[in-house]
């Protein structure tokens, strides 16, 4: 066996594939670049104003934000789940687990929703100050994200009860995922930055 | 249990609710500063190397994606790294 045969190399080749379309990925990527510029100008804009974002930071809610973590990453999960399902054509498992994955971003949408009530019923809006005009527009930017991401996963759900995906094609459920997936680890990034790191 | 946490999916999930849960106890013991910092940078890292490999499923993927979506998360963890310590000067 010094010598691969052509057909090892292919089986090689074929298993380094990237998921769903190439088009969602760069999408991804340059929505992860605007999130990267605006952290960056978060952290900076902090730089020189430390004691005003340490003392607003204090007023955010951050057993919120971590059960908002705590759903995104069920969510994503669950989306795993359904791919995993698609490829061994589990048809009922998948639809579940896109549904239940579909709840969990609805469950970040309440939970925040009930954060931002609270913070506008205290009268602080954009204009409050820079802090707030970050977590605002930050927070509220991501808000955004996650509904995209819902309409997506209402999208693949409606898909998979007409039973459109299956180990034959799984690449429009594996697109949608890979765009729930940033979503989360937006997040991940976005959680501590904004709510705990001080 | 174990045969369960054969699934990568698991696995990732468990380790994820986990980070999560630090990142929330540093906040509440109200931990900041040079370590603290450094701390949650590194379990963000963690957590989103993991969703990368083992949720987007780029473990797999050609180098190039692999490369472009760990760098983001490279580039962002040094970029907040920096600011953080220029503001700790």
């Amino acid at each position: 066996m010094s010598e691969s045969s052509p057909i090892t190399n292919q089986a090689a080749a074929s298993t380094k594939r990237l998921p769903g379309d190439l088009a969602i990925w760069f999408f991804i990527m340059a929505e992860m670049v605007a999130f990267a510029v605006f952290f960056s100008a978060y952290a900076f804009t902090r730089a020189g104003h430390v004691e005003m974002f340490n003392l607003y930071q204090q007023t955010l809610d951050r057993n919120l934000g971590a059960l908002n973590t705590v759903l995104l990453i069920t969510g994503s999960w669950f989306i795993v789940l359904a791919v995993q399902a698609a490829h061994r054509d589990d048809q009922k498992a998948i639809s579940r687990n896109i549904l239940l994955g579909f709840l969990c971003g609805g469950g970040f949408l309440a939970v925040k929703i009930i954060e931002y009530s609270a913070k506008f019923g205290a009268g602080i809006s954009m204009s409050t100050n820079t802090f707030y005009m970050f977590y605002i527009s930050l927070t509220f930017f991501h808000f955004m994200h996650v509904i995209l991401g819902m309409v997506i996963l209402a999208v693949l759900w409606f898909q998979s009860r007409k039973g459109v995906y299956g180990s034959h094609d799984a690449n429009g459920l594996e697109s949608g995922a890979a765009y729930w997936h940033m979503v989360d680890l937006l997040w991940i990034v976005l959680f501590p930055l904004v709510y705990v790191m001080r | 249990m174990i045969n369960i946490l054969k699934n990568p999916a698991h696995r990732a999930w468990l380790v994820l609710m986990i980070a999560t849960g630090m990142t929330w106890y540093l906040g509440e013991v109200g931990a900041a500063g040079t370590w603290a910092i450094v701390a949650m940078l590194a379990i963000a890292f963690v957590k989103g190397r993991l969703v990368i490999l083992d949720f987007m499923e780029l473990r797999e993927a050609p180098m190039m994606w692999r490369v472009l979506l760990e760098g983001w998360l490279i580039l962002v963890s040094s970029l907040i790294l920096l600011a953080y310590w220029i503001s700790l000067k």
